[in-house]
């Protein structure tokens, strides 16, 4: 190392810390003394039911911040991923309920109703120059409303396992002789893969990050970046799709007006793993570990006696450490 | 110097309200280093423009090796060769240095980036400029000099033939200014063509072969440096004489009083154990090289940043400054070396910042006075002669002396009696200068005090009454202005400490 450049000190100059990353490292810490802490105080807690439970969880919310955390790394924001995978949800099971379509063909549904709303963001964001953080508080609306208006107003039973048409339930969770096999996980890292090689390998990655540190320098370079900032909202809005798919096949309903909120767990777990609220800087990988944090107490609340209203606060009091430790690297900087 | 390879011919643009160039010449040969000078708004950054496809020329010819050509975007003259390195960087501090150099056009391998040739190619590169920067590094943990040398890399890894520098030396230490200079040198002997913008007259003598001087939008003329004096070119500018001597005497009286006591004081890593005294009506320059850390004594003055030790004496009575509000009601107003960032509220009127420091006094209930703002402020115009068309032009519109006034209304609005100027004509053209260095001399006469940091030695010698001499955070000389030399203060100004 130069002598002009910054010194870590013996723990992140350990080069496996410098692969894996600092903050990756700490946040698989806080994973494994969360699990430690609600074992010891809830004996149910350690039961394989409740892993099963806690990978329910994370499929669509690993999801819609897998696809958030490329609209998060240009310095933006989406909001509309929450109200968005509830309304993709309603409108595919309501077309494979009501005109008795195969469910392939709603899983196809929730992808385009996905990208419809990421093409709305993308126009309003990227073309239009509004703020990411209204724009996608408007879209969190329309969707809000579109979806329960195109469904009836009424809740949407996607097929039960067992049912022909069910199988699209065992992509996420095969019965094996009784007991619930979570391969889920599989394709979320497989996502997860892919996603990063697409965010630090390849141009539309690259170009993502450069607006996201210095978005007239980016332009100035003869970048295209509308073109580039507009991929990352259909990237978030590609992911809502895929989350409703997870979402349906992990509930037995979907209920219209639900969804608000879910937004914050999949952002938060972005900033969790360290993806920068300004822009610039963030990984697919931390936030696949940021939204186990969320997972865990989601699911891990519960047992120690903290029922819904107190999740909700600790989920707002995590999103807001998350953004002030982002704050305080930023200023470290 | 070799043949001509850019020629700009006639050029004329014109804005709405405004004839931005009028009918201007530039003529850049192979291996020369040419100096484009003029005061703020003379419209050198306007030609740049034109020249690089930013603006389109209404009149004029741009011929280009040999050829006429038009360029209509910044990457169509990127392409063909010609290239600014500008004043603020254009880098993307996320990612690594290697990255930036290649922004635009990665080296790929198939559909992937291939980041490991990239680097290698940005070694080479680095080798053959002979800057030591590591391509892995991450851009933004490079220091503002190493950030430009990437910038001259990338430039050059376009294969550039002309390469415009637009005040190059801003933001850079002493020594990073020398390594600038020998790349210079270095693209020089290379046989580029090298147009240099810059204010600081010692440096044009240092580096420089030709000189175009631009005034109002127009062609001035074309000096060779080497036969031409800093006042044949300060001439040129502003089309008078206005190179003034040195002062040679305190205007200070001897038995004036103490304002200001600074005692040992201790301040994060660049002030180290400062003592001096302010007196009243009094000048008082502190001189020393970039980073020698009397920004940030001044700033622990004024509260704005914390203080672990030493004391604070005004008027006879110690204080505890904790905060800018705290020195605002003891007295003190800053003017900022960032006037933009730190001094002003460019969006807002003329009126609204003036009163800015001091809004208790303009209230009528909850309301503000507004009558009675533009009272003040237009009392305040006058005295300090701001050109503005009235008080409630916004600051962004004015030039930068006259935001400088603005800036000072602010302080004798308060009642400030004590100002610090930091840097108080940076970017400001050199007409206004000599006004602000008036105004500057009429506020100690009405006895206020002033503390004024600068890096240009002739303003210090031009300004103040007594000099303080600063160097890595420890004030290493103390003089009056009668014994003051340029030698002394460079000595003091490098007196290092193990």
């Amino acid at each position: 190392m130069e002598k002009n450049v910054k010194k870590g000190n013996a723990f992140t100059n350990n080069p496996i810390v410098k692969m894996i990353g600092t903050q990756k490292i700490v946040v698989l810490g806080v994973i494994i003394l969360l699990a430690a802490f609600f074992s010891v105080l809830s004996p149910a807690f350690r039961q394989y039911s409740t892993v099963v439970s806690i990978f329910d969880y994370s499929y669509y919310v690993s999801l819609m911040a897998v696809g958030v955390t490329f609209a998060l790394i240009t310095g933006g924001v989406d909001l509309s991923i929450g109200t968005g995978t509830i309304a993709a949800g309603l409108v595919g099971g309501y077309v494979v309920g009501h005109y008795d379509l195969p469910v392939a063909v709603g899983m196809l549904v929730c992808i385009a109703f996905g990208l419809f709303l990421g093409i709305f963001n993308a126009v309003t964001v990227a073309i239009l120059g509004l703020p990411p953080f209204i724009a996608t508080l408007g879209s969190m609306m329309v969707a809000r409303g579109l979806g329960s208006i195109m469904a009836g107003a009424s809740s949407i039973t996607w097929p039960q396992a067992g049912t022909p048409n069910g199988w699209f339930r065992s992509i996420f969770k095969i019965n094996v002789g009784g007991k619930m096999i979570p391969i889920g996980f599989l394709i979320v890292i497989a996502v997860v893969i892919i996603m990063s090689i697409v965010l630090n390998k390849t141009r539309p990655g690259r170009y993502i990050i450069a607006i996201g540190s210095n978005k007239e320098a980016t332009r100035l370079s003869g970048i295209n970046v509308v073109k580039w900032h507009s991929l990352a909202y259909l990237i978030s809005g590609f992911f809502t799709g895929l989350a409703a798919i997870a979402y349906a096949a992990t509930f037995q309903a979907v209920v219209p007006g639900t969804g608000a909120g879910l937004e914050l767990d999949a952002i938060a777990g972005a900033i969790i793993g360290g993806t920068s609220m300004t822009g610039g800087a963030g990984t697919v990988g931390g936030t696949l570990l940021g939204v186990f944090v969320m997972s865990l107490l989601k699911t891990g609340l519960p047992f120690i006696g903290l029922q819904a209203n107190w999740q909700q606060i600790i989920t707002g009091i995590v999103l807001l450490i998350a953004v002030f430790v982002d704050i305080l690297k930023n200023a470290k900087k | 110097m070799g043949e001509v390879i850019l020629t700009m011919k006639g050029i004329d643009k014109s804005f709405p309200g405004v004839h931005a160039l009028d009918h201007v010449d530039l003529e850049v040969r192979k291996g020369e280093v040419h100096a484009l000078m003029g005061e703020n708004g003379a419209g050198k950054s306007t030609l740049m423009k034109v020249l690089t496809g930013i603006y389109k020329k209404d009149e004029g010819t741009i011929t280009y090796e040999g050829k006429d050509v038009e360029f209509t975007s910044p990457k169509e003259a990127q392409e063909a060769g010609v290239m600014i390195v500008h004043q603020e960087l254009n880098m993307l501090s996320h990612l690594t240095v290697a990255q930036n150099i290649f922004i635009g056009r990665e080296k790929m391998s198939g559909k992937l980036i291939n980041d490991a040739s990239m680097n290698k190619a940005a070694k080479e590169l680095f080798a053959k400029l002979n800057i030591e920067i590591d391509p892995t590094e991450q851009m933004g943990n490079l220091t503002v000099g190493k950030q430009q040398m990437c910038e001259i890399a990338k430039a050059i890894s376009h294969e550039s033939k002309v390469l415009v520098f637009d005040e190059p030396t801003a933001a850079l230490t002493e020594s990073e200014i020398e390594e600038l200079f020998k790349i210079i040198r270095d693209l020089r002997e290379k046989q580029l063509g090298i147009v240099y913008i810059s204010h600081r007259m010692d440096e044009i003598k240092m580096i420089t072969d030709r000189v175009t001087v631009m005034r109002d939008g127009g062609y001035v003329g074309t000096l060779d440096t080497e036969t031409s004096t800093k006042e044949d070119i300060i001439n040129m500018m502003v089309g008078r004489v206005i190179y003034e001597e040195p002062k040679t005497k305190s205007n200070v009286p001897a038995d004036a009083p103490v304002v200001l006591e600074v005692k040992n004081l201790n301040a994060g890593k660049m002030v180290k154990d400062v003592s001096f005294q302010l007196h009243k009506g009094e000048i008082l320059g502190f001189s020393g090289l970039m980073g020698a850390g009397r920004t940030e004594t001044a700033r622990a003055i004024f509260g704005a940043d914390p203080i672990d030790s030493g004391e604070i004496i005004i008027g006879g009575k110690t204080v505890h400054i904790k905060s800018p509000a705290d020195a605002v009601a003891n007295g003190i107003g800053y003017l900022s070396e960032d006037r933009k960032r730190f001094g002003i509220a460019v969006e807002k009127t003329v009126a609204e910042n003036s009163t800015m420091a001091s809004l208790n006094h303009f209230m009528k209930g909850i309301f503000i006075d507004k009558k009675k703002e533009a009272q003040v402020a237009e009392k305040y115009v006058e005295q300090l002669k701001t050109k503005t068309p009235s008080v409630e032009q916004l600051v962004v519109n004015l030039s930068g002396g006259n935001q400088q006034k603005v800036v000072i209304a602010k302080w004798l609005v308060r009642d400030c009696e004590i100002l610090i100027f930091d840097e108080p004509t940076r970017g400001i053209d050199v007409g206004a200068k000599s006004e602000i260095y008036q105004l500057m001399n009429e506020l100690v006469k009405m006895g206020k005090s002033i503390i004024m940091i600068s890096s240009e030695m002739t303003e210090i010698l031009r300004m103040s009454d007594r000099v303080i001499v600063m160097c890595e955070g420890r004030k290493t000389g103390e003089m009056a202005i009668e014994e003051v030399s340029q030698e002394a203060i460079m000595h003091c100004a490098t007196k290092r400490e193990g």
